[in-house]
């Protein structure tokens, strides 16, 4: 009887559960220094002078700037596009790009002392004209970089543009789509710490998602050789994609290195909603084409991405965005690409989602536009146009090949779960009635490439001296539950108990390599990793068993549920790992249950289906979302309780996409939604009960037949509940609605379509 | 964030705070604290003494004066929400209590400190104005009452003395009242909201959020006098209001919300 | 200085701080109670509730000064040795913690709902809860949690 595919309870749960997480903010550092980052107040502006007397007077205070620091600046990655010329110092000396950006370091013995310290460095700044959004800024008239010349950071998808696409189409919709700009807002902000040891080591203490990454980054910042640097990530409180390696944790480590002593920093939730990556920000014009009969010819989207101030991952997500737009449907011509620009303001990187749910947004708005165009129900759009389930693999025209996917058979499941044909005839109903409060109801279709960029994972099995089991992984869990999933893998394939098998992860000199946790890769991935070393280890006991009983490996078996060695068909004698184990110590043999493996996979696809309803006070603007079903196929679940749990977190995200959050800067920079009071994060009152339903349709791609589900809740709620909200509006008039689709921008809508 | 460092006394009764109030010009008092502690917390407010009121438990009570309500301006908002005399003689107040803030913010704060702070944006504010609540304070100079008409002075300004501590509002017995407000989430201040109460016959209405101080809606109370309908007397929702624009809303659609509350309450009432 | 007395956790304790010392860092930095978290920094978040004599605030919002003379308990002080508080169990049982670090303020302000109020419907749930921000679980658990508590009592 397998553990896998259980509802199992989280082993790492007692330590979060009694208050003794080890985030890094918790960790004690004996003797260190706390460091307080002094922020620009101008989005655009020359540093004409910085006067540190007044801080530096306050005792044991010291102040550094942008001349102090003689390392850096840090290049955009090196994705294909990307231009390199965008540097980033790591403390602005000239310049200063956006609001947040660090114009000063300051050291004091604690954080008290540090902020008033901080409060007294006198800037002074010659302000320069900004642009704030990504439209002006590709006027390339004001711009970031002087010397670069322009403002494209890069370009994304295929430059070609066939102005004859659309001569064959009988119906041609087109609409913009603003993919907000959102800030990840994970409820724990960044810590990092760092010690100097007294061999030259460094070893650093980072609230991140990807330690071994971060490891190499710090290593090229600093001229440092990789095993000069120890990365710790001990328990980490989210990160939804932003939390990799940024300018602070290369300056918590530069200054450990020339203060000569340990030095810790905490951001504050309003320094974070600054100087912590954005995500979204992609301004979508799309184009649709199809016949009277609902067959979709051709499709055009073009991506304005907004990068921030800086290039980061965020410039490159473009890519995926014009990688997935033909979404879950068969469409014989596509053309998707843009650009990303810089602005003054916060850098974009990814966020949940990266680049994938903008694809589905605006792909599901077009599919509805198109069949309000032609008068069709836009199921019967859908149904006309799904890639069919015996299609796989398939190549889509944006070049993307899914592995499977059964994508007619999810929205089917959706709508028998939601009832659908129940909901509008409620909807009718109230229609005929009238009043203020009306019903909406909107679907969307969508698929998710999870590992998007094919990458490799390690994992390592270890047996003990008691017989239990170590899992290493390069994988980083941040609430994932690795520790419980893979735990649950390693003890299947060795036919071990749960209890006696200890995930480890995040420490750079315990684990060897590792990629981190992002993409939604790491059970496809490290679960991969973990079992394959698993299965190594068993090979290596069985030659260690054979050994013991003078017998051939091949004529060895493990029986998984009794966790026993033995000779093939006969039962006895055997052995149990703890026996093994202990008798393989005694003869300095256990070294040999030891085995790592490096699993690539290429990109896998989940899939689903998701519905939304809604209210939407026609008077108010108020919408209130009642319901939200989704169906989501990530392929088999190893544990379906912790794949439900991201489902219910990622649809959280998607419906405050469409509804609620929204960071906006005013035409000086300047951010208005800087705080959890102006940034519209929603609380259990602003949401339901999620109506999470199961569908697994497994990969061939990997023997565990698992896709990635940590992302895919973000894909179909927010088109889902654009999607309601217009529909809810549709009798008005109203046929373009900017999200958050709530309040005032429903009002206006409103508004506009009567005049 | 941390505030700035400041000097602390803890005042043994109201007397003791207003000598307090008065040994430095930068004093301000600490009842509940949630809505100086968050402002100080972002060094938007600098106090150089905190006088700390906070353990003034006479100053906690909801009393049955006869023809008005006296509550203790120390009294919490969870307090207010299951109080039995309000909600028999003036439910509008235990109503809008249960919807301040949240679960935590309603175990520290005060109706006293929500109403002295003078934020336009307060439920309370707005309701004591409506009402035609009495303010009674005290000061070096002794006791005085100010009537809520005369209270709300400016953006975050009231008419309390620097010295002055509200120690009781007297609110009217009232036969029927409503609240309602449009909030963008759950846990936000108000963009909008609208209080509603017959007292003594007459209808009289207050605006949340439509200008720097809680406002009252007289030209709509004038209509519904003169026997105008909901939607009638709504049309006027807007005379004299200066709506601010922010994150939650632009000026424009406070407007217009407040014209829906408006019609909505007058129609519930 | 200012000297305080207060019990933390049923221990009694007493301290000289700085007026401005916030009760969550009172907490974390003086006494090591490293388990009560600070999310954000306009009351907004929750992730600093504790129980200040028997009802949830935010520990963030009041001043260690303003303790003095109260009891407090955190979600180190809830758990009966090795033995889970209900509401801790039901949080596991029913899944309603990812990243954690939400988590001990959802603990502390879910006591105090239970306590005034044993048998919560959900819309009741989720307005008591509407100062807990929570980024991982979508809440959708967590208030399963709570009903899951409530049944068992807590």
């Amino acid at each position: 009887m397998s553990i896998l595919g259980n509802r199992v309870l989280r082993k790492e749960d007692p330590r979060f559960l009694r208050g003794e997480g080890r985030y890094v903010e918790n960790l004690p550092l004996e003797g260190a220094l706390t460091v307080t980052f002094v922020r620009s107040l101008f989005a655009h502006a020359r540093i004409a002078g910085i006067d540190t007397a007044a801080a530096e007077a306050l005792p044991n205070v010291q102040v550094l700037t942008g001349a102090d620091v003689d390392i850096g600046p840090l290049t955009p990655p090196p994705l294909p596009g990307l231009e390199q010329g965008m540097t980033r110092p790591l403390v602005a000396t000239d310049v200063v790009r956006y609001v947040g950006e660090i114009v000063a370091i300051v050291i004091a013995e604690d954080r008290a002392a540090g902020v008033d310290a901080a409060e007294l460095v006198l800037v002074d700044y010659d302000p320069l004209p900004t642009v704030v959004s990504p439209q002006e800024a590709a006027k390339d008239e004001v711009l970031l970089f002087p010397a670069v010349g322009t403002n494209v950071a890069g370009h994304s998808g295929s430059p070609e543009h066939d102005e004859h696409l659309f001569d064959d189409c009988d119906a041609v919709v087109t609409d913009r789509l603003v993919s907000q700009r959102m800030a990840p807002c994970p409820l724990e902000p960044r810590s990092a710490a760092a010690e100097l040891g007294p061999d030259g080591r460094i070893t650093a203490w980072l609230s991140t998602q990807t330690p071994h990454q971060d490891r190499l980054g710090l290593a090229g910042a600093l001229g440092m050789d990789p095993s000069q640097i120890r990365v710790i990530a001990p328990d980490v409180g989210g990160g939804f994609g932003a939390k990799q390696l940024s300018v602070e944790e290369v300056l918590l480590l530069w200054l450990t290195r020339r203060l000569g002593r340990p030095v810790r920093w905490t951001e504050t939730r309003s320094e974070s909603m600054v100087a912590l990556h954005h995500g979204r920000a992609a301004h979508l014009e799309f184009t649709l084409g199809g016949t009277k009969d609902g067959k979709v010819l051709a499709y055009r989207l073009g991506i304005l991405q907004d990068s921030g101030a800086y290039p980061v991952l965020g410039s490159f997500l473009p890519n995926l965005t014009a990688l997935m737009s033909s979404g879950v449907y068969a469409i014989p011509r596509i053309e998707a690409g843009g650009r990303s620009v810089v602005t003054n303001t916060t850098p974009i990187t990814s966020f949940r989602g990266a680049g994938r749910p903008e694809a589905c947004q605006a792909i599901e708005r077009a599919i509805e536009m198109f069949a309000a165009e032609i008068g069709m129900d836009p199921i019967e759009v859908r149904r006309r146009n799904f890639i069919p389930k015996d299609a796989f693999p398939h190549t889509t025209a944006s070049g993307a090949t899914y592995d499977s996917g059964d994508y007619e058979g999810a929205l089917d499941l959706a709508l028998h779960s939601a009832g659908y044909e129940e909901l509008r005839a409620a909807q009718r109903s109230r229609r005929e009635q009238g009043g203020a409060k009306q019903l909406g109801i909107g679907l969307a279709s969508y698929i998710e490439i999870t590992n998007p960029v094919a990458e490799t994972e390690f994992g390592e099995i270890e047996i003990t001296a008691e017989g239990g089991a170590i899992v290493r992984t390069g994988s980083f869990s941040h609430g994932q539950g690795h520790e419980t999933t893979f735990a649950m893998i390693a003890a299947e394939r060795l036919g071990l108990p749960i209890e006696q098998v200890t995930v480890v992860k995040g420490d750079t000199d315990d684990v060897a390599r590792g990629t981190g946790t992002y993409g939604s890769k790491s059970t496809q991935l490290g679960g991969m990793a973990a079992g394959l070393a698993a299965d190594d280890v068993v090979e290596r006991a069985k030659t260690l068993v054979a050994d013991y009983f003078e017998a051939s490996p091949a004529d060895i078996a493990l029986d998984r549920a009794l966790g026993r060695f033995r000779v093939v068909d006969a039962p006895e004698p055997s052995l149990s790992w703890t026996e093994l184990a202990s008798r393989a110590a005694a003869d300095q043999r256990l070294g040999e249950l030891k085995a790592a493996h490096d699993f690539q996979g290429i990109p896998t696809f989940p899939f689903g289906a998701h519905i939304a309803v809604v209210e939407v006070d026609v008077e108010t603007g108020q919408v209130e979302l009642l319901r939200l079903i989704a169906v989501d196929d990530a392929g088999t679940l190893i544990n379906p309780l912790l794949a439900q749990g991201q489902v219910h977190g990622g649809v959280a995200t998607g419906v405050a996409q469409a509804l609620y959050e929204n960071f906006v800067y005013d035409d000086d920079g300047n951010p208005l939604t800087s705080t959890f009071v102006g940034y519209a994060f929603p609380s259990s009152a602003d949401l339901p009960l999620w109506e999470a339903v199961e569908m697994e349709t497994p990969t061939p791609l990997n023997a565990l037949g698992a896709k990635g589900i940590g992302e895919s809740g973000t894909m179909g709620s927010t088109p889902a509940v654009h999607n309601a909200v217009l529909d809810a509006l549709a009798p008005y008039g109203v046929r373009h609605l900017d999200m958050p689709a709530n309040g005032e921008n429903v009002w206006r809508a409103l508004q506009e379509a009567k005049a | 964030m941390i505030p700035a460092a400041f000097e602390y006394a803890r005042a043994g009764s109201v007397d003791e705070a207003v000598s307090l109030l008065g040994s430095d010009e930068d004093a301000k008092l600490l009842a509940g604290g949630h809505s100086l502690i968050p402002l100080m917390r972002l060094r938007f407010a600098r106090p150089s003494l905190l006088v700390d009121i906070g353990r003034l438990d006479d100053l906690r009570y909801v009393r049955d004066g006869g023809e008005r309500i006296a509550i203790g301006a120390l009294t919490r908002h969870a307090q207010l929400v299951r109080d039995p005399l309000l909600a028999q003689h003036c439910a509008l107040i235990a109503e809008a209590a249960a919807g301040i803030g949240d679960a935590q913010v309603r175990h520290r704060g005060t109706i006293g400190g929500s109403i002295a702070h003078g934020d336009p944006a307060s439920d309370l504010a707005t309701i004591v104005l409506t009402l035609d609540a009495e303010l009674v304070a005290r000061g070096p100079d002794g006791e005085r009452t100010i009537p809520a008409a005369e209270f709300f002075a400016g953006m975050f300004e009231t008419a309390l003395a620097r010295q002055e501590v509200l120690t009781e509002i007297r609110v009217p017995k009232v036969a029927a009242g409503v609240y309602l407000k449009v909030e963008r989430r759950a846990q936000d201040w108000a963009t909008v909201g609208v209080a509603a109460a017959r007292v003594d016959g007459h209808v009289q209405v207050g605006l949340t959020s439509m200008g720097p101080t809680p406002l009252r809606a007289r030209s709509v109370e004038e209509a519904v006098a003169g026997g105008a309908s909901p939607a009638d007397a709504a049309a006027h929702t807007a005379d004299g209001t200066m709506p601010p624009s922010d994150v939650n809303g632009s000026g424009e659609y406070r407007a217009h919300l407040a014209q829906v509350l408006v019609q909505r309450a007058l129609e519930q009432l | 200085m200012t000297r305080i007395a207060l019990t933390v956790n049923g221990a009694s304790c007493e301290a000289d701080v700085e007026p401005r010392q916030l009760l969550a860092y009172f907490l974390r930095d003086t006494l090591g109670l490293t388990g009560t978290n600070v999310g954000c920094d306009t009351t907004s978040c929750g992730a600093c509730t504790v129980l200040l004599d028997g009802e949830s605030v935010k520990s963030c919002t009041v001043f260690a000064v303003q303790a003095d003379d109260c009891a407090v308990t955190t979600v180190e002080g809830i758990a009966d040795g090795d033995e889970l508080h209900p509401v801790q169990q039901a949080f596991h049982e029913q899944h309603a913690l990812q990243c954690g670090y939400c988590t001990p303020g959802f603990l502390m302000a879910t006591i105090s709902l239970l306590k005034e109020n044993p048998d919560p419907s959900e819309d009741e749930i989720r307005h008591a809860l509407e100062g807990n921000l929570c980024r991982c679980t979508g809440y959708h658990n967590i208030v399963l949690a709570v009903q899951a508590a409530a049944r068992a009592g807590a």
